[in-house]
């Protein structure tokens, strides 16, 4: 007597996307210990004693061979314990959580707004196919994919918030912030994730929605005769629903990797930040824990992108 | 014949594209001050001297953009023909060879790509030195991951055909079926992918240098100009929006040209509707 078939599917791509963040969390670890640059090293500088590299290359562990320091920091990572950051000797789990909840504020709001924006144009585009339009938003679209972050970014900045004076040109962020005021703080790097998220999730959206209504089903349903709206409803929706949260979802992955450069043009307190400043200042256990976070976010999104799918699929919703 | 019909956006992203290459080429030539010699004030606005004004140091904003344009452009084509050349051959081998080769790179490339590749590359410049060919390096291997994907996709489809066959049956090795069979019939798709992957490594150079992590100053390509003047937008000097402009036309203008070429090609294919 075996699971439902979806059950196990799902279950399969859970165990998958769990094997996957080891790998990647060999990776991570891989990447940063055994390239050629010496940790010891990088924090003393060049003039160094071989006492003082000695000394700091003990109290790190760097003695161990590789495979016994990678459990150690898996072990530490999986009990919550990200281990202390070079720079500062601070605990990294309780500098990245209020940071951590930043970034999740900013790219919930981007993912607000861009996410409902996007389904809409891309359906508007499909509506209007090869009109003036599509060929207009597609035409945006295209050239909004090019466009850099910071680009974007800093454009915003300089008109609504130099010129205008709308809003604040830096976005600080903190605990006791009203609602409202925090709001007012995010709303550029906000608007700016939106645009950058929004055009490659309206092309996208529209090309699956397009994929959709060019299959023959949807030809024998206007064949029929059955209304527009009948037809998306019954047939379009259905089978755009998950290529549609695929979408969705990989845009969402894109967003967590453009929260980096849009956090660091605002000067805003979150993970992308963080980051950055401690791949400058080579602190490695802090890029070594924050870019497993991200990986995770990023693994995360994909495999709901891949559950929806598998839920979505009618065939397999009964047993054979 | 292919130009007369070709559309007036496809029209213009040529030209930028072109004059952004000559211009990136011969920047010695044209340039009219040295990229790093400190010449007048800080943030001077426009004048008949300068044209673009100054920058952070009090150095010709016009200059420095053209050597910037060097390095960018640069960086990007060298990582771009790293990646291609490492993601083909390596595609192409895994579709050829089949088998454990076949399994052990594609599970590598899907490990390597389900971290995003901005995150990737800062763990490891956290490690490693950011000068060119380091960068060069990371950023091409990083990048024909998706190089390698699409080759190998193509190669198994040409690996089954006859005269692939036939070359195999009068025992030719795979070297030669690799570049003598395979890769003349997978170039069309790999050309009109090129131009999207070199806007990506344009992108992916910008940011690095813009955080601070890509090309070491005082050299600087347009993302790193971006950071050094940055500072200036707060008091409402856009100094710092002129290479981030440059960075968007390249891009744009690549694409546009890259749309174009990738359409031409799915229209001779035929298929309902060019949508």
């Amino acid at each position: 007597m075996g699971a439902h078939p979806v059950l196990t599917l799902i279950a399969q791509r859970i165990a998958l996307g769990i094997l996957l963040l080891l790998a990647v969390s060999v990776l991570i670890f891989l990447g940063t210990e055994i390239l050629p640059g010496d940790v010891a090293q990088s924090i003393l500088g060049q003039a160094a004693t071989p006492q003082a590299l000695e000394n700091l290359r003990r109290e790190l562990g760097l003695n161990d061979p590789a495979y016994i320091r990678y459990f150690t920091w898996l072990g530490g990572v999986l009990t919550g314990d990200l281990g202390t950051a070079l720079s500062n000797r601070m605990d990294i789990a309780t500098s990245i959580w209020p940071r951590l909840k930043n970034t999740l504020f900013l790219a919930f709001w981007a993912a607000i707004v861009s996410v409902p924006l996007a389904i809409l144009l891309g359906l508007v585009a499909v509506r209007y196919r090869n009109g003036f339009v599509d060929k207009t938003i597609s035409g945006l679209a295209l050239s909004a994919t090019s466009l850099p972050e910071f680009f974007i970014g800093y454009v915003l900045m300089y008109f609504f918030a130099v010129r205008l004076g709308w809003f604040p040109s830096v976005s600080t962020v903190y605990d006791t912030m009203p609602f409202a005021d925090r709001m007012r703080a995010i709303a550029l790097p906000a608007t700016a994730l939106t645009l950058v998220v929004l055009a490659h999730m309206m092309r996208m959206t529209r090309a699956a929605i397009l994929n959709v209504m060019q299959s023959a089903y949807i030809e024998t349903a206007e064949l029929k005769g059955l209304s527009l709206f009948e037809i998306i409803r019954k047939h379009a929706f259905p089978n755009a629903i998950a290529p549609i949260v695929n979408v969705v979802m990989l845009n969402l992955a894109f967003l967590v990797v453009g929260v980096v450069v849009i956090e660091v043009i605002f000067v805003y307190p979150g993970m992308g930040q963080y980051l950055v400043d401690h791949v400058s200042k080579r602190d490695v256990p802090v890029v070594q824990a924050v870019g497993l976070i991200f990986a995770a976010v990023y693994i995360g999104l994909n495999l709901i992108a891949d559950i929806v799918a598998i839920l979505a699929n009618p065939r397999l919703r009964h047993r054979r | 014949m292919m130009f007369k019909r070709m559309p007036i956006g496809a029209a213009i992203g040529l030209f930028v594209t072109i004059v952004l290459l000559i211009v990136a080429v011969f920047a010695p030539w044209i340039a009219p001050y040295p990229g790093s010699r400190v010449l007048g004030g800080v943030w001077e606005p426009s004048s008949a001297q300068y044209w673009l004004g100054t920058d952070n140091l009090g150095r010709d904003l016009l200059s420095r953009m053209i050597y910037g344009a060097r390095i960018t452009v640069f960086i990007a084509v060298a990582s771009t023909a790293l990646a291609f050349t490492l993601g083909s051959i390596l595609g192409f081998m895994a579709a050829v060879i089949g088998g454990w080769f076949d399994t052990l790179m594609s599970r590598f490339v899907d490990l390597l790509m389900s971290i995003p590749t901005l995150i990737f590359g800062l763990v490891v410049l956290s490690v490693l030195p950011s000068t060119i060919p380091i960068l060069i390096l990371v950023m091409g291997i990083l990048d024909s991951t998706r190089v390698y994907r699409l080759s190998r996709a193509v190669a198994v489809d040409i690996n089954v055909m006859d005269f692939v066959e036939a070359a195999k049956l009068r025992g030719e090795g795979t070297r030669w079926i690799i570049f003598r069979e395979i890769l003349p019939n997978a170039l069309s798709p790999l050309v009109s992918e090129l131009g999207l992957r070199f806007i990506y490594a344009v992108l992916f150079l910008s940011a690095l240098s813009f955080l601070g992590l890509g090309v070491q100053p005082p050299d600087a390509d347009w993302g790193g100009m971006v950071r050094e003047n940055r500072e200036g937008i707060v008091f409402g000097i856009p100094a710092a929006l002129i290479p981030a402009g440059a960075i968007a036309a390249l891009a744009i203008s690549v694409n546009l040209v890259a749309d174009w070429i990738l359409n031409r090609t799915t229209d001779l294919k035929g298929g309902r509707g060019n949508a």
